[in-house]
């Protein structure tokens, strides 16, 4: 039966069999993208002491057909005075580099649409082309308070890059590889072999730099709803304004899982090198231990909009270029130096 | 069938046609979008020469920082059309000038001459495993390593240079300290005081 699938599989075109694919692995973000949004009204319920969408269907599990259902039969208005064409390609450019950065994300040893020897930095390419959708369609929807918005996530997303940027040249320089898969088999040993502790500091300036980089609470200036009312889709209504939605945590979901491939060892095992537990979780495949970090990580996001306040914009750029970029160079030194020494049991 | 002539040609069309509208376009917001795609669609180029590091690094910074900046300042612009028209006969025969002076110079060093196809060997292609990131790397910092090092310098000047051109010292505007911030402490800001209740007199 293996065999006879094994066959047909390659008697499909190459171009066909991409595609599937692509397929394959988008369909899923999508789903995840639809039931992350109600994981955050239930999570941020819950630690206000609320239950969260409860009506429609058991437990308010079908809440978020019907809340898609319900933006795509709204009615896109486009401003008159709005530049058209910029006006409806912002949203799309805004959703494009979440979902083809993942072409190079590893779900476990082998399973990987583009092995690409530069894979990091093509995740990074590709996720700075994000700023650009919000930038076109601030400057598009000719109104003041979608144009500041663009011009702080603009300034916003630049300035945490870098430290970003800074934060995965660590991790490179740990691993010796740009290949996402290398990095991940490099991490290998046990959970502290995992580049989380040689590399905490440039971990928690990445992970929150993909909070910013996301514009995420609390570095949510671009929306900030108390001041610009919504930022630079405040003129954007029905599928148009869905699609930065679906961009917003299709990104969140690829920083979390950037982050477990390079810093919480992606499709291993937690239990590995510990005896006893190690065989018994042995049958578990990798991607399950993936999806987990990631679904942790995303806890995260979920769990720092409900605690933090927002920050100001003076103290979010002091954060970004005092504070995160001096950390990850002098980390860098310190990584250098570990690489040089061998210090164990990390680069031995 | 061979899906290379077809990338190729279908990017360097759109290259072509986004670079000379980044010069022909009114609306500079376009032309700086226009020149957006061309760097990208340059990218796509370079990877299909396997040149993915130097391709993806374009991306990086042209396109993911430097640009960004670009538009920016651009689209803070508010400009007048009529206006930017009017000195176009004055203009006309020194930019002509410079145009063709900038032609014949192009035409000396990627003329026929030096940049022919007979020039230089096919591109060798290498294996899958081939990485170029590691032959740079070991390339920039063994045999260029004097040249890197002075790139650096001159960068490292050239932001000193901006930074102390543009910081002015202000002492009229109010600003906040943030570590003085975090060092107050309760006691410098709240005085609890304890007395007794008064008693209303009859």
């Amino acid at each position: 039966m293996i065999e006879l699938l094994q066959t047909t599989w390659n008697e499909v075109p190459l171009a066909l069999q991409i595609i599937l694919k692509i397929i394959v692995i988008v369909v899923p973000i999508m789903l995840s993208v639809a039931y992350l949004t109600l994981a955050e009204r239930k999570v941020i319920g819950y630690i206000q002491v609320r239950i969260g969408p409860n009506r429609v269907g058991p437990r308010g599990l079908l809440q978020p057909i019907a809340d898609g259902l319900k933006l795509a039969l709204k009615e896109v208005i486009i401003p008159n005075n709005s530049n058209h064409y910029l006006f409806l390609l912002g949203p799309l450019l805004t959703l494009a580099p979440a979902l083809v950065a993942w072409a190079v994300i590893p779900f476990d040893e082998g399973v990987v649409l583009t092995d690409l020897n530069a894979g990091l930095l093509y995740a990074l390419a590709i996720m700075s082309l994000g700023v650009y959708g919000i930038l076109i369609s601030g400057w598009a929807s000719n109104s003041k308070y979608a144009l500041i918005s663009a011009v702080r996530m603009g300034a916003q997303m630049v300035s945490y890059g870098i430290a970003m940027g800074f934060a995965l040249v660590g991790v490179v320089l740990a691993a010796g590889s740009l290949n996402l898969q290398e990095i991940v088999l490099a991490q290998e040993g046990s959970f502290i072999h995992w580049f989380w502790l040689p590399l905490a500091p440039l971990f928690l300036v990445y992970f929150i730099s993909g909070v910013a980089e996301t514009n995420r609470a609390p570095f949510d200036v671009a929306e900030g709803e108390s001041e610009i009312v919504a930022g630079f889709h405040v003129e954007y209504s029905g599928m148009a304004f869905a699609l930065f939605f679906l961009a917003e945590y299709a990104n969140m979901i690829l920083i979390s899982v950037l982050t477990a491939v390079m810093f919480l060892g992606g499709w291993l095992s937690p239990f590995q090198g510990i005896p006893g537990l190690e065989y018994l979780f042995s049958w578990v495949p990798g991607i399950v231990w993936l999806l987990a970090k990631t679904a942790l990580l995303l806890f995260f996001f979920l769990w720092f909009r409900a605690t933090f306040p927002r920050y100001r914009y003076d103290q979010l750029m002091r954060l970004g270029w005092k504070v995160f970029i001096p950390v990850t160079i002098v980390w860098l030194l310190v990584t250098g130096l570990a690489v040089m020494v061998h210090l164990g049991p990390w680069f031995d | 069938m061979n899906i290379e002539p077809i990338v190729f040609y279908l990017f360097s069309t759109i290259l072509v046609l986004a670079s000379v509208a980044v010069v022909t376009v009114r609306n500079s917001v376009f032309a700086a979008l226009f020149l957006v795609l061309a760097f990208f669609t340059c990218a796509a180029l370079w990877i299909l020469l396997e040149a993915e590091f130097l391709s993806l690094v374009l991306v990086l910074v042209y396109v993911g920082a430097v640009m960004v900046l670009f538009l920016f300042v651009v689209m803070m612009l508010d400009i007048n059309d009529t206006l930017l028209r009017e000195g176009f006969t004055k203009y006309l025969i020194p930019g002509g000038l410079v145009a063709i002076v900038i032609i014949v110079e192009m035409a000396i060093v990627v003329g026929p001459e030096n940049f022919g196809l007979d020039k230089f060997a096919d591109p060798v292609a290498r294996a899958a495993d081939y990485s170029n990131t590691k032959e740079l790397g070991m390339l920039l910092y063994t045999d260029y390593v004097y040249p890197f090092e002075l790139a650096a310098v001159l960068l490292l000047v050239a932001i000193i240079a901006a930074i102390s051109l543009t910081m002015r010292r202000r002492p009229e505007t109010k600003y906040q300290d943030p570590a003085k911030q975090i060092l107050v402490r309760r006691e410098d800001r709240v005085r609890v005081v304890k007395m007794e209740s008064e008693k209303i007199k009859e």
